[in-house]
């Protein structure tokens, strides 16, 4: 049953981890991911949810302590932002390794310096190769039902990893937007149980965590790894099907906007999507065939899925919400413009770096970037392949 | 859709303005979007919130650049910041100040469009006996926007009260008072 409310992201996540009802929660707050963990020790507090809250004196401690209770068997959750993912590096790839589901509700922002605490995506696409799961949302709305999918995908025992719950810090996170949540049954039915198959503190079956791999086992443990997070797009994909049954929303590995017949498309992650929708609206309203592909898992990145999806397109842009500073454009650019390579896409390819440190992104913005592509078709390609938008000249 | 920015000093309750805007008109079944502009804001600096208000679905999050309405909470920002910038024409600005309209218009560069004033102080002093301008300008922006009806913004009001003041429920009376006299206020 879906309950009509209005919600900030962060109360969104908040409210799905309270109907989760996690086991531990250990948490080191961080703007603007900070009213997470003050949602939850309010609930716990109160006695909605017994989740064991640590305090804890630092973001290594609280991955640390999170990694700790995931081994024991415990169903466990953490949130940060920036810095604080930063300062959880180190632990990030242990989790991933040791193949420890844990969720992390990252709330997206700019990674110093200079110094600013706006969204932008520095601080998860740094982790983009620790091994984790991560998908992103575009609105409170999907933050909400993917931390409601995130423990059944990462669970899951064809895929036994960390997953990382994203969404934009302030422009998602402290937004009060319309919401349609599910009740409280509900959720504790399709989340159900956590019951690993090994965990540390069973006594009936000891075993090792993070033990030391020689050179003879790293990389077939590391190929292990991959392989598991290959099976994700399966995993998401039965998961979000069962989740359209009881909310009757419909999620897939990323999504199309009005693909159908685009001879211009933008390929982009989180709220920007949705600015991005309007122009795409109001450009077809004049007879342009312009699409949108907004991702929502970055890993794993469905990249042929998407080549495949711009099959026909004449121009794309995609689009970064950090650098990259490979003098080549952002990671989405970089690895999808590799996919539409050896994919044998036919069409030209632009990146672009937007938004960061919270730079606006309006409606404008983006008709600035289809108009390009037009341009850029019309002029037989461009070596300016790596550009900025909206930077101020 | 219906765009409104507020202009305030950090400290002063603009962005719970917003976001109270936010919770009541969500109330009457339409959609809504409620945020501050977030930055190093620290008490007595120039801040910025803004609402959207529609009957279809509002999936563009970039912040209000063209508002069909402008909200200043404090009048000493019509000297530090251009409240003016990108209003609609036939658009219209609500400002909190003691001083007559030719005096607000000079402020405002001659300024010839909607203009409504309200005396949020001498309100919130005789209502509350305190300075929380916010409240009554929430009240006569409801009104002046009509994004709502104002009894049903009232009932909305009464609950948010009742829910914010539990332990104080003395203060709810003069809170609604404080709602009335600015509902009123617009009237005149």
């Amino acid at each position: 049953m879906n309950i009509k409310d209005r919600m900030s992201g962060n109360e969104a996540v908040a409210c799905a981890l309270r109907q989760i009802n996690p086991d531990v929660m250990p948490a080191f707050p961080i703007t603007p991911s900070t009213e997470i963990p003050q949602f939850m020790t309010t609930f716990a507090a109160n006695g909605q949810i017994d989740t064991e809250f640590i305090p804890v004196e630092s973001e290594h401690s609280s991955l640390s302590a999170a990694l700790g209770a995931e081994a024991a068997g415990a169903r466990t959750v953490t949130a940060t932002s920036s810095c604080g993912l930063a300062f959880m590096w180190e632990i990030l790839y242990v989790a991933a390794s040791d193949r420890l589901p844990l969720a992390l509700a990252c709330v997206n922002r700019a990674l110093t310096g200079p110094i600013n605490i706006n969204c932008d995506h520095a601080d998860s696409m740094g982790a983009r190769d620790s091994g984790w799961i991560q998908l992103y949302a575009e609105t409170n709305q999907e933050a909400y039902d993917n931390m409601v999918m995130a423990f059944r995908i990462a669970e899951h025992k064809d895929v036994r990893l960390p997953i990382m719950v994203c969404m934009d810090g302030f422009i998602t996170s402290h937004a009060v937007m319309n919401i349609e949540v599910l009740d409280d049954e509900s959720v504790k039915n399709f989340v159900g149980e956590y019951r690993p198959e090994d965990y540390l503190l069973n006594s009936e079956r000891p075993m090792a965590v993070g033990p030391y791999a020689v050179s003879s086992y790293y990389m077939e443990a590391k190929r292990a790894q991959a392989e598991a997070l290959r099976n994700v797009k399966r995993v998401a994909l039965e998961v979000a099907r069962e989740y359209e049954q009881i909310s009757g929303r419909h999620y897939g590995l990323y999504e199309a906007y009005r693909m159908e017949d685009a001879e211009y498309a933008v390929v982009l992650i989180g709220s920007a999507a949705g600015t991005a929708k309007d122009a795409v609206d109001k450009l077809r309203a004049e007879g342009k065939r312009v699409g949108l592909i907004k991702i929502r898992f970055f890993r794993p990145l469905p990249a042929k899925e998407i080549t495949e999806e711009l099959r026909g397109v004449k121009a794309v842009a995609v689009m970064d919400r950090c650098e990259g500073f490979s003098d080549n454009g952002g990671p989405l650019g970089a690895e999808l413009m590799s996919a539409m390579f050896t994919g044998g896409l036919d069409a030209y390819a632009v990146n672009y770096i937007y938004g960061i440190g919270g730079r606006d992104v309006k409606v404008e913005s983006i008709e600035t970037v289809f108009a390009a592509l037009e341009e850029i078709r019309a002029a037989g390609g461009t070596e300016e392949t790596y550009r900025y938008l909206d930077l101020r000249q | 859709m219906i765009e409104i920015r507020w202009h305030g000093r950090g400290g002063q309750g603009a962005k719970t303005a917003a976001l109270l805007l936010t919770d009541v008109v969500f109330g009457t079944g339409k959609y809504v979007q409620g945020f501050p502009e977030y930055g190093p804001e620290r008490m007595g600096a120039p801040i910025t919130a803004y609402n959207r208000v529609s009957d279809t679905e509002i999936r563009v999050h970039s912040n209000i650049y063209e508002p069909d309405y402008v909200v200043v909470v404090d009048a000493s920002l019509l000297h530090v910041v251009n409240v003016l910038a990108g209003l609609k024409p036939g658009g219209a600005v609500i400002i909190n100040t003691d001083e007559d309209e030719e005096t607000v218009r000079g402020h405002l560069g001659g300024y010839t469009g909607r203009l409504y004033l309200i005396d949020a102080r001498k309100i919130s002093m005789e209502a509350l006996g305190r300075y929380f301008p916010n409240t009554p300008m929430l009240a006569a922006t409801v009104k002046i926007t009509g994004v709502m009806e104002e009894h049903e913004f009232m009932g909305a009001m009464e609950e948010s009260f009742a829910h914010k003041f539990a332990k104080k429920p003395e203060v709810i009376g003069p809170n609604m008072q404080a709602l009335k006299m600015a509902l009123a206020a617009v009237a005149e």
